[in-house]
C-alpha cells in the first residue's frame, strides 16, 4: 500500500523549492533556462525504461522503447543546445 | 540492495537538479549547472537500468541511441528556431508522459480480477497523465509547426463562432469520462473508454492552439512547458517514483514562472491568452489626425548615432527574421569605438519565446553588461539621445499606455518615445502583429528608415567603416 499523502507532500515541498530557485535565474538565460528544464523534465525516461525493459508482452514495451526514444531525445538536446547557448553569454 | 541504490540516486539526482536550477542565477555559474543536470540524469538513468526487472537490454540501447540520432541534430539549430526547437522538444515530453501512461493502464488491465492497481488516487493520476500528456503533444506539434511556418498550418490566429464552446466541449468530455473511469475503472467499458479520452486530449491540443498567434507564442510555450512537466509529476505519482515528481515539479514551477512574466508583460491573463484569439487584426480607431512618417536618409542616420552619448537599441522579433543581429553587433562595435554608450533595452516578450532576443545577441557576440531589462531601462530613456528600434513594433507602441480600446491596452512598453530622437526601422508600412498602428512612427521626434534591417543596418556600418563620417 502506498503512502499517497506523502508522495503529494513531496510534489507540494518540490514545487516550492521549485518557484524559489526559479525566481532567482537571470532574466538574461530565460531561454537555456527552458532547454535546461526540458531536458530535466524528461526525467521521464526513467518510466520509459521501466516499461521497456521490464518482461511485458511486447505491445507494452514497443509503447515503453518509443517514450524512451521520445526521453532521450530530451535530454540530449536539452542539455548540448542549453550548454550551446550559455557558451555564448560573455561579459565582454 | 538495488531498491536502496534507487532511493539515494533519487535524493542524488533531485539535488543535483535543484543545483543546476540555482546555477542559471548568473551566466558565470549557469554552464556548471548543465554539468550538473547531466550528472543528476546519469544517476537517475543508471539506477533504474541496474534494477533486476530490467532484462530487455538491447530494446533499452537501441531506443537511446535513437534518441541520440535525433536529439544532436535538434541542438545544432540555429538560435532562430531555438523557439521550434523548444515546442518540439515540449511535443516529446507530452507524448513520453502519455505512452507510459498507456502502458501502464494495459497492464494494469492484464493484472486481472480486482483491478487491485486502480485505487482512486493512481487511476485519477493517470488520466491526469494522459490527458496532459496527449495534449501537450498536439499542442506543442502544433505550435512548432507555426513558429516553424509549415505550409498547412495556418500563422495567423483561426477563429469561427462557438470555438471556446466547441473547445471547453472537448476537455470536459475528456474529464467527465476520465472521472466516469476513475470511479469505475474494472467495468468492461474501461478498454473503450480509456482510448477515448487519449483521441479527446490529442484533439484538444490541436484545437486549443489554433486560434493563437506569434505574438502570443512566448506564453503558449510556457504554458506549455508547465503542462510538460505536470505530466512528468503525475507519472511519479502513477508509477509511485518520487523522483519523477520532484523534477516533473521543477519544470512545471519553472513553467509557471515564466507565464505569469510572460502574462504580466502583456497584462494579460492565462484565459485571455487561450481563449482571447490575441493577433487577429483588430481595426483600433485612430485618434486625432492622421499624421505623416517622416524618413530619414543612412548619412543623416549616421550622423544623429555619432553625435549621440547614449543609444538605446530595441530590438524585436524583426530582428530575428531579418537575421540582422551581427550587423548589428558591428554597428554596436563601430559606435563604442566612437566613445557612444550603447544598450540593448529587452522586452520580455520580444521574440518568440522568453529571453529569445538575449539568446540571438549574445550568439552575435555582444557582451550580455550590454543588455538591459525593460524596468532598468525605461528610467534612463529620458536620457538616451537616439532609441533605434529594429524589427519591434507593438513593445514600443505608446498606445498601450492609454488606448482603452486597444488590445494592447495596459501592456507595458519601453519607453522608446521618451527618448531625444527615435530612430525606427521597418520593412514595410504594415502594422505590427497585433494589427495595431503605431503612433510611435509619426510623432515629432521619430525619423524612418524604410527597408530590410540587415540591409538598412549594413549600410549604416558602411557609413561608419567607409569613413564618411569623421
Amino acid at each position: 500500500m502506498t503512502d499517497y499523502w506523502s508522495m503529494v507532500f513531496v510534489f507540494v515541498l518540490a514545487t516550492f523549492i521549485g518557484l524559489g530557485v526559479i525566481r532567482r535565474v537571470s532574466r538574461l538565460l530565460y531561454t537555456p533556462l527552458m532547454s535546461l528544464t526540458n531536458a530535466i523534465s524528461a526525467i521521464a525516461v526513467v518510466g520509459s525504461l521501466a516499461v521497456a525493459g521490464a518482461d511485458h508482452p511486447t505491445s507494452i514495451r514497443i509503447l515503453g522503447a518509443v517514450a524512451l526514444f521520445a526521453s532521450m531525445t530530451n535530454i540530449v538536446s536539452g542539455f548540448l543546445i542549453t550548454y550551446r547557448m550559455l557558451r555564448m553569454f560573455k561579459k565582454q | 540492495m538495488t531498491q536502496a541504490i534507487a532511493q539515494v540516486a533519487a535524493i542524488a539526482a533531485t539535488a543535483l537538479f535543484i543545483f543546476a536550477l540555482y546555477w542559471m542565477n548568473d551566466p558565470k555559474t549557469a554552464r556548471r549547472g548543465v554539468y550538473a543536470g547531466v550528472l543528476g540524469m546519469a544517476v537517475a538513468v543508471l539506477a533504474t537500468w541496474v534494477q533486476p526487472q530490467i532484462v530487455h537490454h538491447g530494446w533499452i540501447l537501441a531506443a537511446i541511441a535513437a534518441g541520440f540520432v535525433v536529439g544532436v541534430p535538434l541542438s545544432r539549430v540555429p538560435l532562430t528556431a531555438v523557439p521550434q526547437r523548444t515546442a518540439l522538444s515540449h511535443a516529446f515530453g507530452g507524448l513520453a508522459a502519455g505512452l507510459v501512461g498507456a502502458a501502464e493502464f494495459s497492464l494494469w488491465l492484464r493484472e486481472g480480477p480486482g483491478g487491485a492497481q486502480f485505487t482512486t488516487f493512481r487511476t485519477s493520476a493517470l488520466v491526469v497523465e494522459v490527458i496532459l500528456g496527449f495534449l501537450t503533444f498536439t499542442g506543442s506539434l502544433m505550435a512548432a509547426g507555426k513558429l516553424q511556418e509549415v505550409r498547412w498550418i495556418p500563422q495567423r490566429p483561426v477563429t469561427y463562432p462557438g470555438q471556446n464552446f466547441v473547445n471547453l466541449g472537448v476537455l470536459g468530455a475528456a474529464l467527465v469520462l476520465g472521472v466516469l473511469l476513475v470511479l469505475h475503472p474494472t467495468a468492461p467499458a474501461a478498454r473503450t473508454v480509456f482510448p477515448v479520452i487519449m483521441g479527446l486530449a490529442t484533439l484538444f491540443g490541436v484545437l486549443l492552439i489554433i486560434p493563437i498567434g506569434g505574438a502570443d507564442m512566448p506564453t503558449v510555450i510556457s504554458i506549455l512547458n508547465a503542462y510538460a512537466g505536470l505530466s512528468a509529476v503525475a507519472m511519479g505519482f502513477v508509477l509511485d517514483n518520487k523522483l519523477l515528481v520532484t523534477a516533473g515539479a521543477l519544470d512545471g514551477s519553472s513553467g509557471l514562472i515564466l507565464s505569469i512574466i510572460m502574462c504580466r508583460a502583456m497584462n494579460r491573463s492565462f484565459a485571455n491568452v487561450l481563449f482571447g484569439a490575441f493577433g487577429t487584426v483588430q481595426k483600433v480607431k485612430v485618434i486625432g489626425e492622421q499624421k505623416e512618417w517622416k524618413q530619414e536618409s543612412i548619412e543623416g542616420a549616421a550622423q544623429l548615432l555619432e553625435q549621440a552619448r547614449l543609444v538605446v537599441i530595441i530590438p524585436g522579433y524583426g530582428m530575428a527574421v531579418a537575421q540582422a543581429q551581427h550587423k548589428v553587433r558591428e554597428l554596436y562595435d563601430q559606435l563604442t569605438k566612437r566613445g557612444v554608450t550603447v544598450q540593448f533595452a529587452i522586452h520580455p516578450v520580444a521574440g518568440r519565446m522568453p529571453g529569445h532576443m538575449n539568446v540571438l545577441l549574445a550568439e552575435a557576440n555582444i557582451p550580455y553588461t550590454a543588455l538591459v531589462e525593460m524596468d532598468e531601462i525605461n528610467p534612463e530613456m529620458s536620457q538616451c539621445d537616439v532609441a533605434l528600434v529594429i524589427g519591434a513594433n507593438d513593445v514600443v507602441n505608446p498606445a498601450a499606455r492609454y488606448a482603452t480600446g486597444s488590445p494592447i491596452y495596459g501592456m507595458p512598453i519601453i519607453d522608446a518615445d521618451k527618448a531625444k530622437t527615435v530612430l525606427a526601422i521597418k520593412r514595410s508600412k504594415n502594422p505590427g502583429f497585433a494589427g495595431i498602428d503605431n503612433e510611435l512612427y509619426v510623432k515629432d521626434n521619430t525619423w524612418m528608415l524604410f527597408g530590410d534591417a540587415k540591409q538598412v543596418i549594413g549600410d549604416l556600418v558602411k557609413q561608419f567603416a567607409g569613413g564618411g563620417l569623421h
